[in-house]
């Protein structure tokens, strides 16, 4: 008797988890209603907001969502409050397209996503073949852009980011003796370590030894860093994410390696990391847009408003995220559009208004796109010191 | 005689189920295109049909292994990654050279027969043994396929191919080459074939091959194998040849599969979730929810297992805990042996056919 009572719940259960799915159909139709009264713009977002990738996600869905609200109590764009959907993608390019195509059966007019490279290549696939304009904020490799005229980046691109770290180390004499540490099973490192390899040849550094970790091992990076010594590396070159910088350093620490360390945009977060002595990171070069500690009024707000919404410190993918709706509203201004024109009306608006906006946000002064949809931007080199960012220069 | 008569009557019973099969996937075929033909599809569907015929794909090649050689692989990830890569290369390399049609044909081809290679060769080795060490072997096999290609460089220019493992550099390729495999990052800009017909084309000739496969002197002897090694050696079946071709003919079809995927879509990357254990797993949650030994139970399955996620989007935050706790109640509904008895004294023998009517109502 208890059995089949027991059973009989667990039927209920899955039936009406079923009934969840279509209910939540539903529910999506309905907000169609709601809002087909009053006219809004309908951005969507795509992110892994659940998976090994979630943090970056997640901080952009918050950043965005920061952003809108700010925006639509300021009147909205051109009059027109904004609407926001986030979908989770997983961080994968199948689950990515069909987050993708949910945001269209949602009605969406223009895409801010999606926040990883490999899911973004497929995406913008879609949006290419839909004309919906995208703009993703931290999607960095030219597979993103190459041959896409509707996608644009808000950060560095890859070989940006590799070529200016070069030149910067070459510039600045920072080393001779190159040692390079990359995850192999990253599309984002891999890339920045490829084109950062490409432009220290062109600048006469000496790459004395490439080490490749992937997302499998990155715990233990003792035998890079013994090989990178071995070979008597003076500058480390560490294109990844600060988890597993904040490890790097401490495991360098451990077998008495001082190089001097230089990090690209992924290793903003590394003050922040849990258990991780902060003294380590003393000295420690970075290419990056965005500094949660910076003094200006902007980053200020930004910080504190985000802090006190999520209570978390934004990263460098918020930020970008969070100066995604502001260019797309100054772009969407300046072209005069309203949310009445067509998906493909506006992206064409958008591919070519774009061009001509100077937008200085939290990432950046004088922010401009080419027609291949890459951002320039100044990328500020700092160092940690005394536990905070300072400008290198 | 008594035996002769079962088992012509097994083989007719399995031949009704076979035209069944066929005629449901038929029925939905008909049904999703009229939809889409009046445009009462949402995008959301439309771009998961090709996937769903995929993953089924890849979920039949494995109940072949599983549910009738014995033995369970969690390397079906790697075959289908071998497939998708194999035939993203050639697709990638001949765009323009050679028309649409007969490439996507070739390139099929060469995924399959790729896929068969390899299960093939790491048939040899690793059908010696059996049970959990053939499972780890497996698992094993289809994370080096992974982390193989993630470090594996392929570009092409007027010199011909250049390979390398190490970096895209060491190419030394020349400033107009194009690179096909761009290591982590994969292959990007395949061109999309893939369609709904021909996915459905692909998954019928897969169910009726291995319907007959396993129904024909071959499978039945793999069936003998999988009941009684012993026994069947003792005949004199030669064990290691009818292992074999079941192997192979299971990564073949999980080839097929990921085809298929890698011709849906522009960014092919193999990464754990696309091609690594999880996704291995998920083929073989695929089997066992549908029942071992059971082609159209798989399909429905790979179908549920798919569209479930999608389903459940509007939970936002709880949708990955929901999903899961939804999986972990089908897999009781289906296996508990309480509940078994339950719905066979309620008078559900065969959970299938519910399954079967849910899964339509879904896929509306």
């Amino acid at each position: 008797m208890k059995k089949k009572a027991l059973s009989l719940a667990l039927c209920a259960a899955m039936a009406a988890s079923l009934f969840v799915g279509c209910g939540n159909k539903g529910a999506e139709g309905s907000e169609n209603v709601d809002t087909s009264g009053e006219l809004t713009w309908r951005i969507g977002g795509i992110g892994p907001v659940t998976g090994g990738a979630a943090q970056y996600g997640q901080g952009v869905k918050n950043a965005i969502q920061l952003a809108v609200d700010e925006v639509n109590e300021a009147g909205g764009i051109n009059g027109y409050n904004i609407s926001f959907n986030f979908q989770d993608d997983e961080a994968d390019p199948q689950k990515a397209v069909n987050a993708y195509n949910t945001l269209k059966d949602w009605g969406m007019q223009i895409l801010e996503g999606t926040v990883t490279s490999g899911a973004c290549a497929a995406v913008s696939n879609e949006t290419y073949a839909d004309r919906i304009f995208q703009i993703t904020p931290s999607a960095s490799s030219t597979t993103v852009t190459e041959g896409h005229d509707n996608t644009f980046q808000i950060c560095f691109s890859d070989p940006n980011q590799g070529t200016v770290s070069a030149d910067y180390i070459a510039d600045n004499k920072l080393g001779t003796k190159i040692g390079v540490i990359y995850d192999s099973s990253d599309p984002y490192s891999s890339g920045v370590y490829q084109n950062f390899a490409a432009e220290a040849q062109a600048k006469g550094l000496e790459i004395v030894a490439a080490e490749a970790f992937t997302a499998d091992s990155k715990t233990d990076f003792t035998t890079q860093l013994q090989k990178c010594k071995d070979k008597d590396a003076d500058l480390l070159f560490l294109p990844f994410y600060y988890t597993e910088g904040s490890i790097v350093l401490t495991q360098a620490d451990k077998m008495g390696y001082a190089p001097t360390m230089f990090g690209v945009d992924g290793f903003d977060g590394l003050l922040g990391v849990e258990n991780f002595d902060v003294s380590l990171a003393e000295g420690v070069y970075l290419l990056t847009p965005f500094a949660a500690d910076a003094e200006d009024e902007a980053t200020k707000s930004f910080v504190s408003k985000y802090k006190e919404q999520f209570g978390d410190t934004p990263n460098q993918f918020a930020a970008d995220a969070y100066d995604g709706i502001y260019i797309l509203k100054e772009a969407i201004e300046a072209a005069n559009l309203t949310p009445e024109a067509s998906n493909e009306e506006i992206c064409d608006a958008l591919v070519a208004g774009i061009q001509n906006v100077d937008y200085n946000g939290l990432t950046g002064d004088n922010m401009t796109w080419n027609d291949l949809g890459e951002v320039s931007k100044a990328p500020k080199a700092v160092i940690i010191k005394d536990g905070g960012y300072v400008s290198a220069e | 005689m008594k035996k002769i008569n079962k088992l012509a009557l097994f083989a007719n019973k399995s031949n009704q189920r076979l035209f069944t099969t066929i005629l449901v996937i038929l029925v939905l075929y008909v049904l999703m295109t009229i939809l889409d033909g009046t445009g009462n599809l949402s995008s959301l569907m439309k771009g998961l049909l090709v996937p769903v015929c995929a993953y089924s794909l890849v979920a039949v090649g494995l109940n072949l292994c599983v549910g009738y050689l014995g033995e369970l692989s969690l390397g079906h990830a790697g075959f289908m990654c071998v497939g998708a890569f194999s035939s993203a290369f050639f697709s990638k390399a001949f765009v323009g050279i050679i028309p649409d049609v007969p490439r996507f044909i070739l390139s099929l081809l060469i995924g399959t027969a790729l896929a068969a290679l390899f299960g093939f060769l790491i048939a040899i080795p690793v059908l010696r043994l059996s049970g959990d060490y053939l499972a780890i072997v497996t698992l094993a096999f289809g994370e080096i396929i992974k982390n193989v290609i993630n470090v594996l460089y392929v570009g092409v220019d007027s010199q011909g191919l250049h390979f390398s493992m190490k970096d895209m550099m060491s190419l030394g390729m020349e400033p107009g080459g194009k690179i096909i495999i761009n290591g982590a990052q994969g292959v990007t800009g395949t061109p999309r074939q893939s369609t709904f017909t021909i996915s459905v084309v692909l998954l019928l000739l897969a169910i009726v091959i291995t319907y007959n496969f396993v129904n024909s002197r071959t499978g039945r002897a793999v069936k003998a194998i999988r009941d009684n090694q012993i026994a069947a050696e003792t005949v004199g079946l030669p064990i290691t040849k009818y292992k074999l071709i079941a192997f192979t003919l299971s990564a073949a079809i999980a080839g097929v599969g990921g085809v298929l995927y890698a011709h849906n879509i522009s960014s092919l990357t193999a990464t754990t979730n696309t091609f690594g254990y999880n996704m291995s797993i998920m083929i073989l949650v695929y089997v066992v929810l549908g029942g071992i030994g059971s082609f159209s139970g798989s399909i429905i399955a790979a179908t549920i297992l798919t569209l479930l996620p999608e389903m459940l989007r509007g939970l936002s935050n709880y949708r990955m805990l929901i999903y899961s706790v939804v999986l972990i109640m089908l897999m009781l509904f289906n296996w508990a042996p309480g509940i078994l008895k339950w719905r066979e004294a309620h008078g559900i023998k065969n959970f299938k056919s519910i399954l079967k009517s849910k899964n339509t109502k879904e896929v509306q």
